[in-house]
């Protein structure tokens, strides 16, 4: 019998006022950082995870959440994909711009981490 | 350049009140995603990788300096001070937020600009040469018809639901700098055999993942026809357009399933329907009308001045850097003692098509000072100051220079077409600029430049095709295979006048592997090109056998 694939997901989405990049924590808030992201390993979780979030754009906090698959990465969940990972990073041709930027700075410059 | 009437001021302030309800609705619950979403599209208002897009419509690349300076305050107080000049002649911001954006829309009114249909199934920002005007080749200019067909499309009540995107582009020069060929619908001012000037309809270009050049729908159409056939044209691909496949809904596919000769029979017939009935429009747009917008564009009180300006002539003879700008940026101009300068978006191993806030104001001051405050957006993502007097090239050069905007590349091999990529776009599957850079860096060198002469290279970041990667002489496809971006090149494509369309050469590459790919590409080029033979013509002359040999073999080696 074929091996279940191991999930392992965050939630991300934009949030709506501004656009900015978001994943969501174990409390159902919104951070801008994916190390912040409740993980789920398993179909059920990731299903409530995104009934949260269609909950959170019900309420008109975010647009378009999704699930997202994340690797582990020296303890930290990182995006599989690389069209994810630029999402928590920002583009790759300005390093003075995005959450790149932001981490460099020290402090997430988005209005507090945990909305 | 065409000024806002008090309909035209109303009707933009009227929009920017409406989303603005239409934002605090959306803010505040009453309005779903769903029903937002195209609202917020047909004002340009993407959601994209890190955050919202907003393009901003240029009409037909023409700006005034008063717009450049707007377009670079908006950009500091609710961007991040830049913007990004796109294959449509357009500008975006990528960083708006959504609660600011009808305040941005409220700035651009003030200066007659605005966002609209810069998205969304709908007729988009009508395109041009971006020398129109000016151009020692053209016939006339051809922005008054640019115009017209932009406040005929604007909230057209019959094509506001269309299949989908419709863009049109307008020359009229023997040299097609507006890349007509690859447009739904692109129309090119020419001569008939009894002199009169009129239309030449091309009907079904495109990129995207079927790229198909245009063919020629009507020959010859009186010019005052315009709207009329126009109009027949969208008729039939509104009622015959796919709406059952996003991927095949546009007019190049309904041409090609249908066939020339039935699709031009279409039209025709609808054009018949339309002209015996009116339809919305009666059948020959009024002369008055014509007359009254092209008086906006008629040609400024030119100084009368020799060609030649001695001074010019003195500080070119003296400066090797200025000279070899002069000779690739700066282009003959239709009135004597006058110049066409181009100012590249494109410094050596930078971003294609970005500007600073800062370098904005600089170009709208060289506007103001040397160009009667106008400017111009080429759909190759740089930007043009039309009305220069010779005996002021030298000052622009220098302010340029001191402003990071003097690279001598139009047209070589360092001016580089490159859409977003995924560095910004949701659409991306690869990233586009690094690619850019990284080429641009490589072949840098101006001796270098000069030595490989005209070479267009067009990148884009997926199969969309918004870097015009398919009227690349080199075009470079970016692509995700297996989880990793991954790049095809194609050759041969042209946008000009002799339009064709790149061929896949092989095997794709790592984005590591494609600078030297490219050297490959263009060191087999020097090796066996005739004298003064472009890249272009020596593709075309010997095909791909030698290039796809020069690039494998040495792979495999």
């Amino acid at each position: 019998m074929a091996a279940k694939r191991d999930i392992r997901q965050v939630l991300t989405a934009n949030l709506l006022r501004d656009g900015l990049v978001v994943f969501m924590t174990d409390g159902a808030a919104w951070s801008p950082w994916i190390e912040d992201a409740a993980i789920v390993t398993s179909k059920e979780a990731a299903l409530e995870l995104e009934g949260k979030g269609n909950t959170a754009a019900k309420a008109n906090i975010v647009v378009a959440p999704y699930l997202i698959d994340v690797i582990d990465d020296s303890g930290r969940p990182r995006a599989a994909l690389i069209r994810e990972h630029l999402r928590t990073l920002g583009p790759t041709v300005r390093s003075d711009l995005g959450k790149q930027a932001e981490r460099a700075g020290g402090g997430s410059g988005q209005g507090g981490a945990f909305i | 350049m065409y000024r806002y009437d008090e309909f035209d001021h109303a009707f933009v302030r009227e929009r920017v009140a409406q989303f603005r309800d239409q934002t605090q609705r959306r803010i505040a619950g009453e309005l779903t995603e769903d029903e937002f979403r195209p609202l917020r599209l047909m004002n340009g208002l993407y959601l994209q990788l890190h955050a919202y897009m907003l393009r901003i419509a240029v009409p037909y690349g023409t700006l005034s300096a008063k717009q450049m300076r707007q377009l670079a305050m908006i950009g500091d107080k609710w961007d991040k001070s830049y913007g990004h000049f796109t294959t449509r002649q357009n500008l975006q911001f990528n960083w708006p937020k959504l609660e600011d954006t009808p305040d941005i829309l409220e700035a651009l009114a003030d200066v007659e600009m605005h966002a609209i249909q810069t998205s969304g199934n709908c007729i988009r920002n009508v395109t041009a040469d971006h020398w129109a005007g000016v151009a020692a080749d053209e016939i006339e200019d051809p922005r008054p018809w640019a115009e017209l067909l932009r406040q005929w499309s604007s909230l057209h009540p019959e094509f506001c639901f269309l299949p989908r995107k419709f863009k049109i582009a307008v020359t009229a020069a023997k040299a097609d700098r507006a890349a007509v060929a690859f447009h739904d619908i692109g129309l090119k001012i020419v001569m008939n055999s009894k002199g009169d000037a009129g239309f030449q309809v091309l009907v079904g270009g495109g990129m995207g993942r079927t790229p198909m050049i245009a063919k020629v729908c009507r020959d010859w159409l009186p010019k005052g026809e315009l709207l009329a056939y126009i109009e027949a044209v969208m008729r039939v691909y509104n009622l015959y357009g796919r709406r059952d496949n996003k991927y095949k809904a546009r007019i190049k596919i309904l041409l090609h399933e249908e066939g020339d000769e039935t699709f031009r029979k279409m039209v025709d017939e609808e054009y018949e329907r339309v002209k015996a009935t009116g339809g919305a429009v009666s059948h020959m747009v009024p002369e008055a009308e014509i007359a009254r917008i092209e008086k906006y564009f008629a040609p400024p009180k030119y100084e009368m001045l020799p060609d030649a300006d001695p001074q010019l002539t003195q500080h070119l003879k003296a400066n090797a850097k200025l000279a070899r700008w002069h000779e690739v940026n700066v282009a003959r101009h239709k009135q004597p003692g006058y110049a066409i300068v181009n100012i590249s978006l494109k410094p050596e191993g930078g971003i294609p098509g970005d500007a600073t806030s800062d370098q904005m104001r600089l170009v709208a001051d060289l506007a103001d000072k040397f160009s009667l405050s106008e400017i111009r957006v080429s759909h190759a993502q740089n930007l043009v100051l039309p009305y220069v007097r010779k005996r002021d090239v030298v000052a622009i050069f220098h302010a340029l220079e001191k402003a990071g905007l003097a690279s001598a590349n139009l047209g070589l091999v360092t001016d580089i077409i490159a859409c977003p990529g995924l560095d910004y776009c949701t659409l991306a599957t690869a990233r586009s600029i690094p690619i850019a850079q990284a080429i641009s860096k490589r072949f840098e060198a101006p001796e270098r430049q000069k030595e490989i002469g005209d070479l267009a290279i067009k990148i884009s970041g997926c199969i969309n095709a918004c870097g015009h990667h398919h009227a690349g002489n080199i075009g470079i496809l970016g692509l995700d295979k297996a989880g990793k971006e991954f790049y095809q090149i194609t050759l041969g494509g042209s946008a000009d006048e002799h339009a064709s369309i790149g061929q896949i050469m092989g095997p794709g590459f790592s984005g590591e592997e494609v600078p030297a790919a490219i050297e490959k590409i263009v060191n087999t080029y020097i090796g066996l090109r005739s004298p003064g033979e472009t890249f272009l013509g020596a593709y075309r002359r010997l095909g791909p056998a030698p290039f796809k040999e020069a690039v494998y073999a040495q792979a495999a080696e």
